[in-house]
């Protein structure tokens, strides 16, 4: 086990992300949050507060979206997933919108997270934030418009990011 | 996370955490019928038969309308105008609607037992939506997950079911399922309406006194008085039975308290629901039917996520 991001590191990369969101986004009048359950929302929840401390005077409109109903796997032997909650009580159609996820991998996910947020609306765009992404291990073409670190792994490692809320302290490892 | 069951066949298959997962999964659902497009692509592969060898309005909408939210490919089939009136028995015509590809079937059927020798010759996973005076599983779930919605659980509630409990397959659904969860149930209609040893066989009280079970009762699930299964006369007359059975607004307000009043539909007005009870805002008659959908988008999802597994 291998840790590639400890407590401060986390923070200091979340903080960082923020300023980034910041610098394109300005106050977030036409920019929305939104989180991918169900461990996308852990990262997404510390953005959130994080912004709001960063820009107490701005209305900064964020919401939780599950992916499950949207998989490209369902029926094909790998498991069935249990749904989380999708709360999205604003409209995102002309919108900038930011999706937000812990680990961005094969970019399946993200591709059902599309399908699944075009059914709330028709935003005026979207970008991709990940905290790790694991380059060379695409297998759609999609790509992060912000990541907090860029790693490489074997497909037999796992990466795990730990959560203080979840798992009693913040750290992401990399497990054999 | 999986169900315990190949097919739904009836809750006294389903252990707890089935009903659980169910719920869970019905919720997301229900978020998913707020949207302005109430309609996700999860069973798009999925082509589903209605059969329909008894009537229905209810199930059988709330079923299709799963089905297509869902985004599975749906036929329809009804026992009437089909070869079935030709003599064709219920294997072949399954066997043949099958060999069209068909992924999944949810079957209602005047004959107790038939969706379970059904499953015994198919390999499609069967939802039973109502088989003779057996179960109605897909009722139950609804009725016990609109009551965990409105009280917030299910456990340690006392539900009353009313009426002809003897025919009615709502009635055992709804027994399993509540004892599941950890509910307490107490059955009340005319002696001759009610199962004997219905009380050792299932752990229900049963009381004949209509007054008396309300008064206990945090909600009461009012069943239809089932003419269309009763061989020989049960009870003298509708009207007596309204007299004597029959929840009207009258008998409510002289309660001590305010229950919920359930019905699976479809009412007999006047008989063992008054209009001034049914429309009120102590029914949450529509709101059952609201949760229907939800629930069967949930156990048709389940069922067909654990084919491959």
């Amino acid at each position: 086990m291998k840790t590639i991001l400890n407590g401060k590191q986390l923070s200091i990369t979340i903080d960082r992300l923020c300023h980034q969101l910041i610098e394109n986004h300005l106050q977030f009048e036409e920019t929305v949050l939104i989180g991918l359950q169900p461990r996308g929302i852990f990262l997404s929840d510390r953005i959130y507060s994080t912004l709001r401390k960063l820009l107490p005077d701005a209305n900064i409109r964020y919401g939780k979206l599950d992916i499950t109903f949207y998989r490209d796997d369902f029926n094909k032997g790998k498991g069935l997933h249990v749904p989380n909650e999708t709360s999205i009580d604003f409209s995102i159609e002309n919108k900038k919108v930011i999706l937000i996820d812990d680990v961005l991998y094969t970019g399946r996910t993200i591709r059902s997270a599309l399908d699944a947020m075009l059914d709330f609306g028709r935003p005026a765009a979207v970008e991709l934030l990940a905290l790790i992404d694991r380059r060379f291990s695409r297998q759609l073409p999609i790509q992060p418009d912000y990541t907090g670190r860029t790693i490489d792994a074997f497909i037999s490692q796992k990466v795990k990011v730990l959560w203080e809320e979840r798992d009693g302290k913040d750290e992401v490892v990399l497990v054999d | 996370m999986s169900l315990s069951v190949k097919h739904l066949l009836g809750i006294r298959d389903l252990q707890r955490q089935d009903i659980e997962l169910i719920f869970q999964t019905a919720s997301q659902f229900k978020e998913v019928l707020q949207r302005p497009i109430k309609k996700v692509p999860t069973l798009r592969d999925t082509t589903i038969v209605n059969l329909f060898f008894e009537n229905s309005t209810r199930t059988r909408i709330s079923f299709e309308l799963a089905e297509k939210r869902l985004g599975a490919d749906t036929i329809n089939f009804s026992a009437s105008g089909s070869s079935v009136s030709k003599g064709e028995t219920l294997i072949d015509t399954v066997h043949n609607i099958l060999s069209m590809k068909v992924d999944m079937v949810v079957m209602r059927h005047s004959a107790s037992g038939a969706p379970h020798f059904l499953s015994k010759h198919i390999d499609v996973p069967i939802l039973n939506a109502g088989d003779g005076i057996n179960e109605h599983p897909t009722q139950a779930l609804l009725d016990a997950f609109s009551i965990k919605e409105k009280l917030g659980s299910v456990e340690g509630k006392k539900i009353a079911i009313c009426g002809d409990i003897m025919h009615s397959r709502v009635a055992l659904s709804n027994i399993y399922c509540l004892k599941k969860l950890g509910a307490e149930v107490t059955v009340v209609g005319p002696p001759t309406l009610i199962p004997k040893y219905l009380e050792s066989a299932l752990g229900v009280n049963v009381t004949y006194d209509i007054r008396e079970a309300l008064q206990w009762a945090d909600v009461a699930n009012v069943l239809r008085i089932q003419l269309e299964r009763q061989n020989t006369p049960l009870f003298s007359s509708l009207r007596e039975y309204a007299i004597a059975y029959g929840i009207n607004r009258a008998l409510l307000d002289s309660l001590q308290k305010e229950i919920v009043i359930m019905h699976p539909g479809p009412i007999n007005r006047g008989v063992e629901l008054n209009s001034d009870v049914a429309d009120s805002g102590q029914s949450i008659i529509l709101d059952q039917v609201e949760n229907g959908v939800a629930v069967r988008m949930a156990a048709l999802y389940l069922l067909a996520g654990k084919q491959t597994l």
